[in-house]
């Protein structure tokens, strides 16, 4: 086998503070790192194609730090990873469906995000008419007494469209397989090109409830490529709308799982929770889910003495009546009857995949990028990682209720050393191409934001990697075994984002 | 739980002694809903919601009308999990040529007299997304629509003020679709 190539591989702290750059790598090589990859050396942080050329970012776990390998496609083709390493494949078909570069050697060559109504293909490549396409092949499924629910894309809920095909035997899900990109938009294309205000809005626009996460990436990102130094108070400000965007989202899942297994009281409790965290974010920061104010440079708002008097209320509110909701989903033995045990994660699975947030916790995958890939103000902050091992919906939600706690001590730790100063500082084109690269911690699991500029401070290309690439496969594993009835309940345990995802 | 229970039943609903920033408006809001949805739909009006490519954003300011403080269900309105049941079609998102059939579809397979409401800037033109090759346009281009409600996201009683602007022109004979 090929030795592996000699990349850059560049700490958290170095990698935010200057531009990225990407190593070249042959063919061979990159089929060497897709080895590694497989033989679990590194984890796939995204992998995505450019003009001529596919790029994947590494993560070093051991090493804490990153790597982005790029290999020439101008023939049109680069070596598939995702033959190796699954959690590339559905990565490699969307790359396939924008640039129109094959995967040589995939196992899947169907597409993911082109459902053939584009009126063209490869939007970001050629951009050739689109002649009609074959009707999308599911997997075929064989075996007695097995009979189909196909499901959406329109849902009985108000959440997002998504298809699931599941295949039962009598109550038992023998196969689920997910078909997405409904929701996609072709915020990829609307980068190409885009100031870096627009880029910003497309971002914070990418999936609505972690608008913040999604604008602080694509800030790093900015503030990386174009080594901008941003005022501390910005950090500290940043910190604090991340924490109460997890809040309220955690707040809500919490009740929406517990909910799914009718259990309506919590709902209705984690409910008024949640709708008081995003009344405090108004009155502190000017929006409800605070769109929009983070901005490459800093933040566009500044906090005031009252809306810091408003975020230690609700903190304090929260503190005081979130212990006894704890204690009722901890005593309610019907409800635990539902969540403990179902939809299970394999936690290699969990490792291979990569998976973020309260899925790879849930399932014993230590990892936190406010933590190993640090950033500001986390630098500065006490930070504690709840690990679990049961790999269960229950599992999800204890991560779920021990983030809670935690961010209402990362928001007072916040809060009690607020630096002065300004909030916002210049972001000027520095007269060369540059590239950057931004990693943060949402509610959800780590986002991967890619970014190249041209001379003049435009976009060449954006890339954001949502979470749910690496969660949503591994819900098609949960549910395997459980019966149909507890799949919105191991969905909601997971809720990925199909916009974040379908882009 | 048994508290938790007796609590609810001791306390004044959260839906009045809330200091909602708005609670004058929502008084009002309840009081003309209470009027003009009795007299033309007996009290209710149900309500099915299709995604049609939003960033997910205007999905949970709709989900919050469920909660307590705003609880959409005492003014007859409630969501329901089939076309077939509803009144009024609310769609977000700019409509993505990949939800163009489903949004079709479910119109179609409610019964009439119904309404649309699109909700969000996206649902109005596209919004931001206005110019992808991936995007149809608003919520009109694939399906008629009765009433707009803007915002990036509207917040909830942006949602309540809009769904009453809707039944005062049901009231004031405006053919449905």
């Amino acid at each position: 086998m090929t030795k592996l190539p000699d990349l850059t591989w560049t700490r958290s702290r170095d990698f935010r503070a200057a531009p990225f750059s990407a190593t070249p790598v042959r063919p061979s090589e990159w089929t060497a790192l897709a080895h590694a990859l497989s033989a679990g050396h590194f984890t796939l942080l995204s992998l995505w194609a450019e003009e001529g050329a596919a790029c994947m970012a590494l993560h070093d776990a051991d090493a804490r730090r990153v790597a982005v390998a790029r290999v020439d496609a101008a023939t049109g083709a680069f070596p598939s990873v995702g033959v190796h390493h699954a959690p590339a494949q559905r990565l490699e078909r969307a790359a396939a469906d924008l640039f129109g570069l094959t995967p040589e050697g995939a196992a899947d060559a169907r597409p993911w995000l082109d459902h053939g109504r584009w009126g063209i293909r490869h939007p970001l490549g050629g951009a050739s008419p689109d002649a009609a396409q074959p009707p999308y092949a599911f997997l075929p499924v064989e075996g007695d007494s097995l009979h189909q629910v196909p499901v959406g894309p329109v849902h009985a809920g108000i959440i997002e469209p998504g298809h699931f095909r599941f295949t039962a035997q009598g109550e038992t899900v023998v196969r689920l397989e997910e078909r997405l990109g409904y929701t996609h938009k072709g915020i990829d294309r609307l980068m190409r090109g885009a100031s870096l205000a627009r880029g910003a809005e497309l971002a914070g626009r990418t999936s609505g409830d972690s608008t913040v996460a999604y604008s602080v990436a694509f800030a790093q990102a900015v503030e990386a490529a174009l080594s901008v130094a941003v005022p501390r108070r910005a950090f500290a400000l940043r910190g604090l709308m991340a924490e109460l965007e997890r809040l309220a989202n955690h707040l809500g899942d919490i009740g929406g799982i517990c909910n799914d297994a009718a259990f309506a009281m919590m709902l209705a409790q984690t409910g008024i929770l949640r709708e008081n965290v995003l009344r405090a974010a108004h009155a502190a920061f000017g929006h409800r889910f605070m769109r929009d104010r983070v901005v490459p440079g800093g933040v566009a708002v500044d906090l005031d003495a009252e809306g810091e008097a408003v975020i230690k209320a609700l903190i304090a509110d929260i503190r005081d009546r979130f212990p006894s909701l704890v204690e009722l989903y901890d005593t309610t033995a019907s409800l635990m009857d539902r969540t403990v045990g179902t939809g299970h994660v394999a936690p290699d699975l969990a490792r291979r995949f990569g998976a973020g947030g309260y899925v790879g916790r849930a399932s014993g995958r230590d990892f936190n990028t406010r933590r190993d890939l640090r950033y500001a103000p986390y630098d500065m902050l006490r930070l504690e990682v709840p690990v679990r091992h049961e790999c269960d919906v229950n599992a999800r939600v204890w991560i779920r209720i021990r983030e809670v706690e935690h961010c209402c001590s990362l928001i007072t730790q916040m809060l009690n050393a607020l630096p002065t100063g300004p909030v916002l500082t210049e972001v000027a084109p520095v007269g060369e191409p540059r590239a950057g690269l931004g990693l943060v911690e949402g509610f959800r699991g780590d986002i991967l934001a890619w970014l190249a500029l041209d001379a003049e401070g435009r976009i060449n290309r954006c890339h954001m990697r949502d979470p749910s690439w690496f969660q949503w496969p591994l819900l098609e594993a949960a549910i395997e075994g459980n019966i149909i009835a507890d799949f919105p309940l191991c969905n909601k345990s997971f809720n990925c984002s199909y916009s974040g995802h379908d882009l | 739980m048994r508290r938790y229970l007796l609590e609810g039943l001791m306390r004044r609903p959260l839906t009045e002694t809330a200091p909602l920033p708005d609670a004058d408006a929502q008084d009002q809001l309840a009081a003309a809903f209470a009027r003009t949805v009795r007299t033309k739909l007996g009290r209710s009006l149900a309500i099915r919601h299709v995604d049609a490519g939003s960033c997910n954003g205007c999905e949970l300011e709709l989900q919050a009308l469920s909660n307590p403080f705003y609880d959409l269900e005492r003014f007859g309105l409630h969501f329901v999990a089939s076309p077939r049941h509803a009144d009024v079609l609310t769609v977000t998102g700019p409509v993505t040529h990949n939800m163009a059939e489903a949004l079709r579809r479910t119109y179609d397979a409610m019964p009439s007299p119904k309404w649309v409401i699109a909700i969000g800037d996206c649902a109005k033109c596209g919004g931001c997304f206005a110019d992808s090759y991936a995007v149809a346009g608003g919520v009109d281009a694939v399906v008629p629509v009765d009433l707009h409600i803007p915002g990036c996201a509207p917040d909830p009683t942006a949602l309540l003020k809009g769904m009453v602007a809707l039944v005062e022109r049901m009231g004031s004979g405006a053919e449905p679709n």
